[in-house]
């Protein structure tokens, strides 16, 4: 009986050393070169292959920083600018210095401003709803409130207001990848500069419709006056189609657009409130 | 061999409530302002032809194709043009459209006012086809494909039948079956009309067998022609889909997409544009006019009403004693294809086959509920797909898996989705998945 278990154990035994030594003449022989760098990088990234970057996935980013060898247009919007010192360092590289950026919703028609006249019942995609009809409100170009937006978000950056039926953006969350903006079908959602202190200028509107007919369906809708056009000392801000649009590499953030617009459709976001109370309701805002 | 023909796969048999059948064709009075979206067919938006303060005629060409595959617009009322602006049309959106004031009514003295029976036509097909375009018809079952595209085949293509599409598979609507007990003679003359612009000599006219009437007065209006017959069909929906109309008819199967019906030898018009046609070679009458169905089951006068292009929808509706109260949906067309509506200031188009008004219990849509895997979409699909499949590819946003599965073949008749005891919004799915594979493929066919 005895003998019986022992020569199981060395036919066993010599069994396995002889494919250990098999396996390992074949490693070797047939070993895949890798870069130990796209390991390096790989691990460091945040890992939640967002496809920020352009690319499907960390690992790929992770590759084609080391083919390319520089991080020359390369970015992962998701690392903060240590990480991506890292990655300069293991690449021997400089960061490309680039703006923070974070996502803006164009949008402010909310329950209130915008009064819903329809009753859309179709499947709760924004995409489907855009699709299928011009939406619950007389406003054929704002947010249609079915949240692609959150749920394109990887972060966990953007949730429904209840309240007022649009997407909210956490700055802090934001890695400003850019899937909110591809997944919204109305192109309300935008990357704009984080600028010092997290301080934002725009226009909180995306509506082209004549004035009379934007202003009928929303009460904060752009009516593409100029006004702001003109209050402007930086030629920052143009008007297209009924829309003002204000280029924030231009804009100083001197906030005059603001106290002219007569819709209060341009919003100031984390400015300390002013002592004039006239421009109170401007400042206020959660975006 | 007794069996009642029709097409194989699929397809459901909804309540009919042809409420209107046995109503009259009337006249609906003018507006005071017609408005013409430029974009009323498939293809190419038109381009305007008048300007503001144009003076027009009834008759009068407004708007030109903008290409091979579009169609001219003529004005359904005379006055003065008061802007070339935009409207919200049926699709919600604003559309570039031509506003006319209207005064009085004068028509282009081209136009043949007359009732008489016109049965001659001395022209060659290409004048039968040039007349075609220049009236501006369009398919009128619903899909608005310009007719005269349709009527020019592919070269390789050897047509050597045209199916008529009587059967009016749509619930409530009752415009087509109207048409055919009020106008039999004009219709034979123009599918007469029809098979000489094709060169051929076989037509089937496909009726399903709830209209008994139009089946018998048409039987006995085709006996005396060469070449015509009367198919009766069982009633199915989507019957009047041009892929199961054809099979349904002639027994042949068209493949998949690219493929059109022509690749089989057929080519399908709807009873309307046979009308249409009629009107346009031997009359001279440009397509500014057409019969809709106004209906729904509290309505107080549901009616068919013969509606110049451009009337305001409201205009339709306070003829048929105004929107009931319970009215939970507005409806343009059929409910199983027709669009519902944002608002009533809507113009009358082309395409416009009906006016619906739902009542709450019919329209609201059921709380959606977990597939149960009941596989009934799957048997209601008239073309073979796998609807359940389709719109979980859309969920999961899997475009190349859904174009593996045919999606491009879907007629989305919405058979699907009516089957569904989950209520699943199956339809709305595929739309969406339908929409972007479709916007692949073509991105892929320019490169």
């Amino acid at each position: 009986m005895s003998s019986m278990i022992l020569t199981a154990v060395i036919v066993l035994g010599i069994t396995g050393l002889i494919l250990a030594v098999v396996l390992f003449f074949i490693s070797k022989k047939f070993a895949v070169e890798e870069d130990p760098r796209v390991v390096q990088i790989n691990e460091i990234l945040p890992g939640a292959n967002c496809g920020g970057c352009g690319y499907p996935g960390c690992a790929a980013f992770a590759e084609n920083c080391v083919k390319k060898g520089s991080l020359k247009g390369m970015r992962c919007s998701a690392a903060s600018g240590e990480v991506m010192q890292q990655i300069a360092e293991i690449l021997g590289d400089v960061v490309e210095q680039t703006t923070p950026k974070v996502a803006v919703v164009r949008c402010n028609g909310s329950c209130e401003n915008r009064p819903r006249i329809n009753v859309y019942d179709g499947a709760s995609r924004c995409a489907i709803a855009h699709m299928m009809s011009g939406g619950e409100t007389g406003c054929a170009f704002g947010c249609l409130g079915c949240g692609d937006c959150v749920e394109a978000c990887k972060f966990d950056a953007i949730r429904m207001n209840p309240e007022t039926g649009l997407p909210e953006v956490d700055q802090d969350k934001c890695t400003a990848c850019g899937m909110c903006v591809s997944a919204c079908p109305r192109n309300i959602i935008e990357l704009r500069n984080k600028n010092k202190l997290d301080r934002r200028i725009f226009v909180s509107c995306v509506n082209k419709d004549k004035g009379p007919v934007a202003k009928k369906a929303c009460a904060v809708a752009c009516i593409g006056c100029g006004k702001c056009v003109k209050a402007c000392q930086f030629e920052a801000i143009t008007l297209e189609n009924n829309l003002a649009y204000i280029d924030f590499e231009k804009c100083r953030l001197c906030r005059k657009c603001v106290d002219e617009c007569p819709q209060h459709s341009i919003l100031a976001v984390n400015f300390p409130e002013r002592k004039k109370p006239a421009v109170e309701e401007n400042v206020q805002t959660n975006q | 061999m007794n069996m009642k023909k029709t097409f194989t796969i699929g397809g459901v048999h909804p309540d009919e409530n042809k409420l209107t059948a046995t109503k009259p064709i009337c006249e609906l009075g003018l507006p005071k302002q017609a408005v013409y979206p430029l974009s009323q067919h498939i293809g190419a938006p038109s381009v305007p032809c008048v300007a503001k303060g144009d003076l027009v005629n009834v008759g009068t060409k407004i708007a030109d194709a903008g290409g091979f595959m579009s169609a001219v617009i003529h004005s359904g009322v005379s006055g003065k043009v008061a802007k070339v602006d935009t409207v919200v049309d049926a699709s919600g959106y604003r559309k570039p459209a031509i506003y006319i004031d209207v005064v009085d009514d004068v028509w282009e003295p081209t136009i043949d006012r007359s009732e008489d029976l016109v049965k001659e036509c001395n022209l060659t097909p290409e004048e039968i086809i040039a007349k075609i375009k220049d009236a501006g018809i369009v398919g009128l079952g619903g899909a608005c494909f310009p007719t005269h595209v349709k009527l020019m085949p592919p070269k390789d293509c050897k047509i050597d039948s045209l199916v008529i599409n009587a059967v009016e598979c749509e619930p409530y609507l009752t415009a087509d079956h109207r048409l055919m007990l009020e106008h039999p003679d004009e219709i034979v003359v123009g599918v007469q009309i029809l098979l000489k612009a094709l060169g051929i000599n076989k037509a089937f006219i496909g009726i399903e067998e709830n209209k008994p009437d139009a089946i018998e007065l048409l039987q006995s209006k085709v006996a005396s022609v060469q070449g015509v017959e009367v198919v009766k069909l069982k009633t199915k929906y989507p019957q009047g889909g041009e892929k199961q109309l054809i099979e349904a008819v002639t027994g042949r199967q068209v493949p998949p997409p690219p493929a059109l019906p022509a690749s089989v030898g057929v080519v399908v018009q709807n009873v309307g544009t046979v009308y249409a046609v009629y009107q346009a070679v031997q009359k001279n009458k440009p397509l500014f006019e057409r019969i809709v169905t106004v209906t729904g089951k509290s309505v107080q006068n549901p009616a068919n009403l013969l509606v110049r292009m451009g009337t305001p929808i409201s205009q339709v509706i306070e003829y048929a004693g105004g929107m009931p109260e319970d009215t939970a949906k507005l409806i343009s067309g059929g409910p199983m294809m027709g669009r519902p509506l944002l608002n009533a200031d809507v113009p009358v188009v082309k395409g416009t086959s009906g006016v619906l008004m739902l009542p709450e219990a019919d329209a609201i849509r059921k709380e959606e509920q977990h597939c149960i895997r009941c596989s009934k979409c799957v048997q209601a699909c008239p073309m073979g797909l796998e609807p359940y499949l389709l719109a979980t590819c859309g969920e999961l946003s899997d475009w190349e898996r859904a174009e593996q599965e045919w999606i491009m073949s879907c007629i989305e008749c919405g058979c699907c989705q009516s089957s569904c005891p989950s209520h699943r919004p199956l339809l709305d799915w595929v739309r969406l998945t339908k929409n972007k594979v479709g916007g692949i493929i073509r991105s892929r066919n320019t490169k």
